[in-house]
């Protein structure tokens, strides 16, 4: 599936910023106060949120700052149909 | 019924530990145009993974008019919302449009009668409809006030004392009570000024409405305060239930309690200060079984 650059999320307390555009693979760039303790989870909420849309090639730029992990769903989603201008979570 | 932005994730996962009746998550005028898809799939997920606990859960969504009140309706209804709320509604036509996509998507998922609606009146001519609005669909389950809307279309200024809203909100209640169903009053902005607040509580309580609206969770109190029956009445309730529950072992008709007759209306008060207290928490429900 063809990428353009798009970003979702803002960097308000409880929210992340997804930042995706097109990449080789899944690749994930994290940023957050909590990386030691939920960096993997938080990574893996990503890589599986943009599997379930069908994405397999893209690069994504996270900026946590204590997402909970419905919200890490949805700005992944948000930023996906973004970037591919459709409405993939359906 | 406290609301809350639909794309402020931080808000919408904090929002029941205040302990609100019911949490409206905006999709509607806190969200800018160009965030419109993100706070749908924000409010999706929110409701669909945050454990909310008996709060009802209310979903303000965009008109059907706009490009997003379809989609708005979709994400809501799959997402298991307790209820759609619709904004500026104006005709009971526009309640039925809501209703029949409400039903196109729960026929998708198999639950049809799932979803209930709650029609915001925010124009006089809404004002004017206020009853055939109320009686639209069986799934009207209340209607409600939005006021900043309703004093711009009539060209008048918000006042503290609401003289301007008076007719709005006594329409809304007699429309509500004839229908059967529930009516909300507007929100008040001004978090500084608590005592014009609840006087606003006091008045709209006194008025009929069921409850209020609120932005803000240094609202609740007041307006728990203000609904929440005295003691005293709480007592005199419970004596005539319990007179009326005698009386009517007994098999007698009309009966006194501290010498006043008790009729039909007394009871029905009676019966309105119990479930406020059961719903204020004073009283416990499985006790007075």
């Amino acid at each position: 599936m063809e990428l353009k650059n798009a970003v979702a999320g803002t960097l308000e307390s409880g929210d992340i910023m997804i930042q995706i555009g097109p990449g080789e693979g899944l690749q994930v760039e994290l940023q957050s106060s909590v990386a030691a303790q939920f960096g993997r989870q938080i990574k893996s909420v990503i890589t599986e949120t943009l599997e379930g849309l069908g994405i397999s090639d893209a690069y994504v730029k996270a900026t946590d700052k204590g997402a909970l992990d419905c919200t890490i769903r949805a700005r992944v989603t948000a930023a996906a149909v973004r970037a591919t201008g459709k409405d993939v979570w359906k | 019924m406290m609301f809350v932005p639909g794309n402020n994730p931080g808000m919408m996962a904090d929002a029941h530990i205040y302990g609100p009746d019911s949490i409206m998550l905006d999709l509607e005028d806190s969200v800018t145009m160009a965030e419109k898809d993100a706070a749908r799939l924000l409010v999706y997920n929110a409701l669909k993974s945050i454990d909310y606990g008996n709060t009802e859960m209310v979903v303000r969504i965009n008109p059907l008019n706009t490009p997003y009140g379809h989609k708005d309706v979709e994400a809501v209804v799959k997402a298991g919302v307790d209820v759609i709320r619709m904004p500026k509604t104006e005709t009971a036509d526009e309640v039925r449009e809501l209703e029949a996509e409400i039903i196109k998507v729960e026929e998708e998922l198999g639950c049809v009668g799932r979803t209930q609606i709650m029609a915001a009146i925010e124009s006089a001519l809404g004002i004017v409809n206020a009853y055939e609005i109320a009686t639209a669909s069986k799934r009207m389950m209340g209607i409600a006030l939005g006021a900043e809307d309703y004093t711009a279309n009539l060209k008048t200024p918000r006042t503290p004392e609401g003289s301007e809203l008076l007719l709005a909100r006594e329409t809304i209640v007699v429309a509500a009570r004839a229908a059967g169903i529930a009516c909300f009053d507007t929100v008040y902005s001004n978090l500084d000024d608590m005592d014009t607040f609840r006087k606003e509580v006091e008045l709209i309580k006194n008025l009929g409405f069921d409850g209020k609206s609120i932005i803000n969770p240094r609202q609740i109190q007041v307006v728990n305060e203000v609904f929440a029956p005295k003691q005293k009445d709480i007592d005199k309730a419970l004596r005539i239930i319990a007179a009326i529950k005698e009386a009517r072992e007994k098999g007698s008709g009309v009966i006194a309690v501290n010498g006043k007759m008790v009729d039909r209306p007394v009871v029905l008060r009676a019966e309105r200060v119990i479930a406020l207290a059961v719903a204020s928490g004073i009283l416990n429900e499985e006790e007075l079984s």
